[in-house]
């Protein structure tokens, strides 16, 4: 085993500290081919993950670098990719498997709920599950039925996962490192319209945990609350109020569980107004539980009823209506105009 | 990722099962030559016949705590204790054992101690021992996603080049679920050290068996991944232990998984919770009675003079005495700190966990206070 500790990051291989523009499909392959050197446990199988690199590339050239005991196909069954990974984490290795998109996760439920989220209580801490369970999620890329779900709820639901969605390739990064390393199962939403996003990275400038969201923009009228896909539509609609006089400040959740009550309350009760935003469909959804946290934890701060913009309760919309569907500026503006804002 | 053995290495003969279970004792202890299996040594068979006294006595008694309210039920192994003795009898030290919950008499075999084992039946935590201290996964409640596990314990020993072998549990019902599929797949394509072993005790729960497949037996269906399936008498301990112990040598070996269909009875209800008696004739329990486990191997080792009166009494005293310690375990009432619902959800408690259990705490001091 290769355990290398951070001050000897430049080792051959792995990142160094230089800003570069990075899209976060790169980010991801950046924090698997990091994770993977500094650590021989770290295995990372799937679907087409192999010579192919994924269908969305964010394996690409592991199995050349790390051969293909460590970076492999499996047989096409989502179930026994998940089931796999359990053993695998019982035997001493810490497992990254890819489900191709989020209605292909499905098949694995059972293995996801009952036993990945379970394992850890089931023998009172004496098997953890170090896995991380990575999965391209949501629309706005135009995809088929079964390529677009905002399944985040589920697994939100289940006690025992954590659950995080990162919003731009700094994260994307820090967040899949901390997820590799982390004591137990992580779901990583990937958010698949934003792979080909970009910005200037430094790989080994610490991002905060898991379990914190940040403030992306300040604002003093309305707090509007994201996570994942959601957050540029946010910070556009933000910068679109400022052109009509009104401040909204945005948090990015980050991390779905543990939810960061804190940051949500300080940044609520600063501006006394809250949007939560989300793809997913808003009933029974996390932008629900955002909702009622807020209503019960903020309620002598807020100046008008908290309000959510939400994908519709319908399955998702084919491409050619995902638009009507989808949270947009327009709807979120409508929402926070919607608000009380005179006594 | 290219498996040691590629497929169409092993030849269709050589996957197909035999038009016979195996059999090396029949039903009346006369001993039966096999051109493949030899018959287990002296010293395994007895070990064998004192575990299966064992086995039948605490399931017996597991059923009478039932009863007395001492557990919150119990799935017996009554008249499949040679599937359990033997399976564990063939593991070595390194190996690992994924068993179900009908599968408690293995669990115990495998050394794991009486009341860490009825932790889940008695019902004060999911599960009561350190899997990684034993080698044996909790007993799996859900059907067939124990075997994936499994698979993925020995591929990771592959990977760690450990000569470790996963012996993995299910029943007939099991085999109709897709991750039985999944897991025999992955552990073929992976060339696994796996033994999967069906016990095939004709019922799940009420459904029998031509109700779960059309296969002309289990074993069958190791062929469609590429693995050999083996029939085994199920209620013949050294039949069983013979096919087992040579599936875990081929695993070991690194010649891949096998899959073995123990033909057995399941000689009680599903649990105390069940009504046999609705969905089949008593007629067919009584014709296994004979077929017993330990009946034909108590004749076959007195017949071979292995077995006199004395090491008889010696093995029942200690099944008696093991009873007892389970009896008197059980019967004690333990005292459950409700702080533990929050403690192992996560590594740390999140902070809602953390205020959940605040509240919880706060209402236990209200009620002392009363």
């Amino acid at each position: 085993m290769t355990m290398v500790d951070s001050a000897t990051h430049s080792v051959s291989g792995i990142s160094a500290s230089v800003p570069e523009t990075l899209s976060m499909a790169q980010a991801i392959n950046r924090a698997l081919g990091d994770a993977m050197q500094e650590d021989e446990r770290v295995l990372m199988f799937g679907e087409d993950v192999g010579a192919l690199g994924g269908v969305f590339r964010i394996t690409d050239g592991l199995t050349e670098r790390f051969g293909d005991k460590r970076c492999f196909d499996t047989p096409l069954a989502e179930s026994g990719i998940v089931g796999m990974a359990v053993g695998m984490a019982m035997n001493g290795m810490r497992p990254v498997v890819e489900m191709q998109f989020d209605a292909f996760a499905y098949p694995a439920f059972e293995q996801v709920v009952s036993h990945v989220a379970k394992m850890a209580n089931r023998t009172q801490g004496a098997v953890r599950l170090p896995i991380v369970i990575r999965i391209p999620y949501g629309g706005g890329i135009g995809g088929v039925e079964h390529h677009c779900d905002s399944s985040e709820a589920y697994y939100a639901h289940t006690p025992g996962l954590t659950v995080v969605a990162p919003a731009t390739p700094s994260d994307a990064y820090g967040l899949m490192r901390e997820a590799i390393a982390f004591p137990d199962p992580v779901v990583f939403l990937e958010p698949k319209k934003l792979y080909w996003s970009k910005e200037s990275v430094d790989l080994t400038a610490p991002v905060p945990p898991i379990g914190r969201a940040v403030v992306r923009r300040a604002g003093t009228d309305a707090t509007l609350i994201c996570y994942g896909t959601s957050v540029p539509v946010a910070l556009e609609a933000a910068e679109a109020a400022e052109s009509e006089g009104r401040s909204l400040q945005v948090v990015d959740m980050r991390s779905i569980t543990p939810f960061d009550d804190e940051t949500v309350c300080a940044a609520v009760e600063s501006t006394g107004r809250a949007v939560v935003i989300a793809e997913a469909s808003g009933f029974a959804s996390v932008a629900s539980e955002i909702s009622a946290r807020i209503s019960e934890r903020c309620f002598h701060s807020l100046a008008s009823p908290v309000k959510r913009v939400t994908g519709f309760d319908i399955p998702f919309a084919p491409p050619k209506l995902e638009r009507y569907h989808l949270p947009s500026v327009n709807r979120i503006l409508d929402a926070v105009d919607d608000l009380q804002w005179e006594d | 990722m290219r498996p040691d053995v590629a497929i169409g290495e092993l030849s269709e003969r050589a996957m197909l099962p035999s038009e016979h279970p195996v059999c090396l004792i029949d039903e009346n202890g006369r001993p039966q030559p096999d051109r493949r299996y030899a018959l287990p040594s002296a010293e395994q068979l007895v070990a064998g016949y004192r575990g299966m006294v064992i086995g039948r006595r605490i399931n017996d008694q597991c059923s009478a705590l039932v009863r007395q309210g001492r557990l919150a039920v119990y799935p017996s192994s009554h008249g499949q204790e040679a599937c359990q003795l033997a399976s564990v009898l063939a593991l070595g030290d390194e190996d690992w054992l994924f068993p179900t919950y009908r599968d408690t008499i293995a669990v115990m075999a495998r050394g794991v101690d009486l009341l860490e084992t009825m932790v889940l039946l008695r019902g004060t935590w999911h599960s009561g021992y350190d899997p990684t201290k034993y080698r044996v996964a909790p007993q799996a409640t859900p059907l067939a996603t124990q075997l994936l596990h499994a698979v993925g314990v020995a591929h990771a020993a592959t990977l760690q080049g450990q000569k470790t072998v996963v012996l993995a549990l299910c029943g007939d019902g099991a085999t109709s679920e897709g991750d039985f599929h999944e897991a025999l797949n992955f552990a073929a394509v992976f060339n696994a050290p796996v033994v999967f072993l069906v016990q095939n005790n004709q019922y799940a729960i009420s459904v029998p068996l031509h109700r779960q497949t059309k296969a002309p037996s289990l074993a069958h269906k190791a062929i469609g991944y590429g693995m050999p399936g083996v029939r085994v008498d199920g209620n013949d301990f050294a039949a069983l232990q013979a096919v087992v112990t040579e599936a875990i040598s081929s695993a070991r070996a690194g010649q891949g998984p096998t899959l073995v269909e123990a033909h057995t009875y399941r000689i009680e209800a599903h649990t105390n919770a069940d009504d046999a008696a609705r969905y089949r004739d008593q007629s067919e329990v009584t014709e296994w009675i004979p077929k017993d486990p330990l009946i034909r191997m108590k004749t076959y080792l007195t017949d071979a003079g292995l077995l006199d009166s004395d090491l008889q009494k010696l093995i029942e005293h200690e099944a008696n005495e093991q009873a007892a310690v389970l009896r008197h375990g059980l019967n004690k009432d333990v005292e459950l700190d409700p702080a533990v619902l929050f403690e192992h959800v996560y590594s740390v408690p999140t902070p809602q966990l953390r205020e959940q259990a605040a509240l919880l705490a706060d209402e236990l001091e209200r009620e002392d206070a009363q």
